[in-house]
Formats: structure tokens, sequence, C-alpha cells
């Protein structure tokens, strides 16, 4: 009886212990990571939508990945999208790319390759003209990661 | 860094067309993590920024990290506003720069 009974808190306290190693913020966005956002896009919190991004479900090669993000915008002066981010949590450097657009831009479309060192969530932020904040986040399966070392 | 970049515009575009331009420039993209064969640390040197300017007005800028691959490729769009010249622009670490023109057809 005292067995089971230590051996069940045994468990809580292991429980407690690995939800203490790996922090996990507000959106389950880790919390290192958190500091770099907010650097990038400032202290609100943006809400899930009007972002697409396409990326492979499995790139078998993590040195270059192809990448398409798209965000819903009339991208007129009244209204556009200012600038996108898009960040890797478990690279060695989390930053992958950010992109400003104009309402010259037409639309809020931009596509490039990424490299990622390990499967991960890759996130996407995106600042709106009027001060909105818009975030999405897409996983991953990398077979043979990028960034060497 | 001397190559020079490759760069994909519609052979003729209209006013008020959102058209879609393409850029591609080799470069290594070393992202200061990979060791050499003497098991030294390569040094980082990435090209950190691209503009584009269009009748020198700039419409799209990119800054990339070590998260983007090596020999870089952006595709983004435009509205044309009528008719002019593109210069494309990439700053390297160090602040060497690579600046390519290239004239849009307009009809």
């Amino acid at each position: 009886m005292s067995d089971r009974r230590s051996f069940i808190m045994g468990l809580s306290a292991m429980a407690a212990w690995t939800s203490c190693v790996r922090p996990v913020g507000a959106q389950g966005v880790p919390r290192d990571i958190q500091a770099v956002v907010k650097a990038l896009i400032g202290g609100a919190t943006p809400v899930e939508g009007r972002i697409s991004l396409d990326l492979p479900e499995i790139a078998e090669n993590g040195n270059t990945i192809p990448y398409t993000v798209r965000v819903e915008s009339p991208m007129t002066e009244a209204e556009y999208v200012k600038a996108v981010h898009l960040l890797a949590p478990a690279n060695p450097h989390p930053q992958i790319s950010s992109f400003f657009f104009t309402p010259q831009s037409g639309k809020a479309t931009v596509a490039s390759r990424m490299r990622l060192a390990q499967t991960q969530d890759v996130l996407v932020y995106a600042e709106i003209s009027d001060g909105t904040l818009y975030t999405t986040k897409r996983s991953i399966k990398v077979t043979v990661g990028g960034c060497g070392g | 860094m001397s190559t020079k970049p490759r760069i994909r515009l519609p052979d003729n575009a209209r006013i008020g067309e959102v058209i879609e331009i393409k850029t591609l420039i080799a470069h290594p993209m070393e992202s200061g993590n990979r060791r050499g064969n003497d098991g030294s640390l390569i040094p980082r040197l990435l090209l950190h920024t691209f503009t584009a300017k269009f009748a020198d007005r700039e419409v799209f800028r990119a800054t990339l990290h070590t998260g983007t691959a090596a020999n870089p490729f952006i595709s983004f769009f435009i509205k044309v506003p009528g008719p002019g010249e593109f210069e494309f622009t990439w700053i390297e670490d160090g602040g060497a720069q690579v600046v390519e023109r290239q004239a849009l057809k307009v009809t």
C-alpha cells in the first residue's frame, strides 16, 4: 500500500518536473522563443487566422524546404499587411526570414526556401497596418536536418 | 560575391496588374554553425537583406536569417503603377552589395 502510494506520488512529482523543464507559454509557444517574438511584433497577443503557410508535411532534406506564405488582405493604403515573420523554434537560431510589404505589393504572398535542423512547428506572424496581429503554425517532419554542426 | 542574380519578370504588364517577380542569387548563406574539414567553425556569412525598388520607391523588403536556405530564392508580387525600372539589392554581412536593375515593359 505504502509502496503504491509512493509510486503514485513519484509519478505526479515526475509530471510536475517535466512540465517545469518544458515551459510552454500561452499558445503552446515555447517560452524561449517568446522573447524573439516579442522583439519582432511587440507584446500584444496575436490571433489565429488569415495566414496560410504552404509547407511540405515531410522534408527529406532540411537544407532547402520550399514554402509559400499568403495573408488575406485588400492591400490598400487603408489596410495592408506590413510584415510577415517566420520562425523555426527548434533551429539553433530561430529566425528564418521577415518580409515587409507596401500597399504597392498588390498581394501579401511570398515564396522562398527555408532550412530546418529538425522536426518542429514552424511559426508565422503577420502584422497588419491597423496594428492587429495574426499567427499560424504548421508542423513539419524533417528526415535529415539542415544547419550543419 | 560576383555572381549575377537571376530575375524573372513578365514580358509585359498592364497598369494595375499584380505581377509576380522571382529572384534567385547564388550564395552559400553560411549559418556560422557549420564546421570545416579541420573542425573549426566556418564564420557566418549571410545575405541579410533584400530590397526591391520600383521607380525609386521601395515596394518590398526581406530580411534573411540563418533559417533561409543557400542560394536564396524569393518570389513576391507588385501592383504595376506604370512604366519604370526595378532595382533589386542584396546586402551581405560586412556590407558588400549586389545591385541589379531591370526595366518593366508596360503596355
